[in-house]
């Protein structure tokens, strides 16, 4: 059977304005502005000034070559802004490369967020038809599939509700099961399973993994790596829109975690997401309260992440997860599960100290990805492996002995009591 | 952005995606593929429009009436406009329910991307849709005002006559036609241009005074009335008030250079769309 997917070459330019504006001219005014000063422009322009005042281009993705054979799960890993979500939108046809070419083979489902095309006003059932529609179910298709997808989502009882009253969890149950159903022979997956609680995140594996049994060709960006190693064999690690690595998913995951550029900050900065209404602007990992990348054994960890926000919040939501370097969550922390300090007086900016203790961590490298988002407003904004650190040796119980690495991942101090 | 390399088999089809540039084409094989589709955003649209409304039906009366209310003593009383014969209230009446549907129309597919750009960007289908939806989905309302303008009209004095009744739904093509160009053409200027959609409003607003809702094209000198029936809107209006009210009958050149017009308009302004679509989804 012939490749299901071949690209060559893809490249995806975006160019930016002056200003960081994705673009040169959003409003008419400003472009008839810009026409009426050209002129007087060009006769003042000195040499060299040019290319300032166009502002740079970003190359999303860039030389992207790679082919995906038929009844293949293919793994995308990168951070984030590597390209990803870009490289997914060219091969669905949202948007259009700047250079090269794809040849796509067969009919296919995009999946880049649950409930596309999702109409508050109109019931489950309604919903449903379109969502489906939308996907590229005929409706045909969406009726004879109809008791299956609503028996998959476990919402029944609320067919007849608009969705705009659905609980979250409900909206996505019903969002991803439909999305479970579509017929597509390619599956193009972002990051959905990265909303919803263990429990949909299970379910939503489990119909990537049936679709998968089933023959159908399956294109999955994931920041867990886990669930790529999982259902993937071939992958390939994206890094500023190039792929450094293709082939293995073993050796990509490998790859992407040693190659970190960034890795030996003690504090990172982000940028704010295009559309995020709260974002974080800084995190850093402090080590008995000093910024480090190297934390001894036994010593406390802190993470602080500084943020803003569009509007006043109350409480910003904040999680952390630690991992380890092949991509193992260890654990994790938030305080959606846990009460947290409000601020009395709503703020835009600020920042949220998350004091861990001492987390008994063997020697070792390990990642902590961070979370901040508004509830209220489903808006989050996530960074995977934001901070790296290396767990060094320590006589950290005072015995002079040391756990070995590899032994396994926490050392866990217990209390021992003896009795005869 | 794609083409189609070859359609069924046992691989389904095959699409090439690359850089597109040069003139576009509208690619009527994959609208009509998607036609079921295009038939929910449809459904969508009128489902959610009475969802909400309390009262529903009655506004797609209601605002040509008001309208109409409002017209009538300005124009058709205090400045005295000619109304071909016609009592000036059902005079402008007829002409309004044609204008809403049309403003009506053109405004929400002027709307629609900028009020749909997060959907665009994350599935992919024929975007022409998002304009053409509510342009065809406003057609149910104008129906229902035209069954229920026809009672108004005999109790103003005025019975319509069967065959000339027949040939409205040409008419409101020719409408169609027009706002779907024009609102794809707008819709594609507004993501690229935000303040657009404060420009739309003024447009329709002049587009009004262009096409003879307050007064009768007869107003005009004979030999303009083919230019100004460029504004397809002219045929269309004059074309209902005939069928309708019994008016003399809009001239075939009138006619002929409306739809020639609404055609040219329609291919012209989903052209552009077409054209535009290359990077909209890039300025969503």
């Amino acid at each position: 059977m012939s490749a299901r997917i071949v690209a060559e070459g893809l490249g995806k330019r975006y160019v930016i304005g002056r200003g960081g504006a994705r673009y040169q001219h959003r409003t008419l005014r400003e472009a008839l502005m810009r026409a009426a000063v050209a002129p007087w422009r060009a006769l003042n322009r000195r040499p060299g000034d040019s290319t300032q005042a166009r502002g740079g281009e970003i190359w999303a993705v860039r030389d992207v070559s790679f082919e995906v054979a038929d009844g293949e799960v293919f793994g995308i890993i990168g951070r984030n802004g590597a390209g990803k979500s870009t490289l997914l939108k060219i091969l669905s046809r949202i948007v259009m490369p700047t250079c090269g070419r794809a040849v796509v083979r067969g009919r296919v489902g995009t999946l880049l967020e649950v409930g596309s095309g999702f109409h508050p006003e109109l019931t489950g059932r309604d919903n449903v038809f379109l969502s489906g529609a939308i996907l590229g179910m005929t409706r045909a298709e969406i009726a004879r599939k109809f008791d299956e997808i609503v028996e998959f989502s476990g919402v029944e009882r609320f067919l007849g509700t608009p969705v705009k009253r659905y609980s979250s969890g409900m909206y996505l149950r019903l969002a991803f099961a439909i999305a479970a159903h579509l017929d597509a022979d390619i599956m193009i997956v972002d990051e959905v399973l990265a909303v919803g609680d263990a429990e949909f995140q299970k379910k939503c594996l489990g119909g990537m993994q049936r679709a998968a049994g089933a023959g159908r060709t399956v294109l999955f960006v994931s920041h867990n790596l886990a669930a790529v190693r999982s259902l993937c064999r071939r992958a390939c690690v994206l890094h500023d829109g190039r792929i450094v690595q293709l082939g293995d998913v073993h050796e990509c995951i490998g790859h992407y975690l040693d190659w970190n550029p960034d890795q030996s900050a003690a504090s990172v900065r982000f940028d704010r997401a295009p559309g995020a209404g709260v974002w974080m602007t800084c995190a850093t990992l402090l080590s008995d309260d000093r910024p480090a990348t190297r934390v001894l054994m036994g010593s406390s960890l802190t993470i602080e992440v500084s943020f803003e926000s569009d509007g006043p919040l109350h409480v910003p939501f904040v999680g952390f997860a630690l991992a380890d370097d092949r991509g193992e969550l260890l654990l994790s922390g938030n305080n959606l599960y846990q009460r947290s300090p409000r601020y009395e007086i709503p703020v835009r900016r600020g920042t949220v100290r998350m004091e861990l203790g001492t987390v008994p961590l063997m020697v070792g490298r390990y990642a902590a990805s961070l979370s901040l988002g508004d509830v209220t407003r489903h808006d989050s904004h996530v960074v995977e492996h934001a901070l790296w650190f290396d767990v060094v040796e320590r006589d950290a119980w005072g015995t002079g002995q040391v756990p070995r690495a590899g032994e396994s991942l926490l050392w866990w101090p217990t209390t021992f009591r003896l009795s005869a | 952005m794609t083409t189609a390399l070859r359609e069924g088999g046992a691989t389904g089809p095959v699409w090439e995606i690359r850089s597109e540039s040069g003139v576009p084409s509208l690619n009527f094989g994959e609208l009509w593929d998607c036609r079921s589709l295009f038939g929910f955003l449809i459904w969508r649209d009128i489902k959610v429009r009475y969802a909400q409304t309390l009262l529903g039906v009655a506004w797609v009366v209601l605002r040509p009436l008001a309208t109409m209310l409002i017209f009538a003593p300005i124009f058709g009383r205090l400045a005295g406009i000619p109304s071909d014969g016609v009592p000036y209230p059902a005079f402008a009446l007829v002409a309004l329910v044609a204008w809403t549907y049309f403003a009506g129309a053109l405004g929400s597919a002027s709307n629609s991307l900028i009020e749909q750009a997060e959907v665009i960007g994350k599935v992919y289908y024929p975007r022409l849709f998002v304009p053409l939806a509510p342009v065809a989905s406003d057609l149910l309302d104008s129906g229902v005002a035209l069954g229920l303008l026809v009672p108004v009209l005999v109790v103003l004095g005025l019975v319509p006559s069967a065959p000339p009744i027949l040939s409205l739904p040409l008419l409101f093509l020719v409408a169609a036609c027009t706002a779907a160009g024009v609102g794809a053409g707008l819709a594609a200027l507004t993501l690229r241009y935000r303040d657009f959609r404060y420009v739309v409003p003024f447009l329709i607003q002049g587009w009004m005074f262009a096409s003879p809702v307050v007064y009768p094209t007869s107003l005009m000198p004979e030999g303009y009335r083919v230019l100004y029936a460029l504004n397809p809107m002219v045929g269309v209006i004059e074309g209902c008030r005939w069928a309708l009210l019994g008016t003399p009958a809009p001239g075939a050149s009138v006619l002929a250079a409306s739809a020639g017009s609404a055609a040219v308009l329609f291919f012209a302004g989903a052209l552009y769309f077409r054209w535009a679509e290359r990077t909209m989804v890039d300025l969503a």
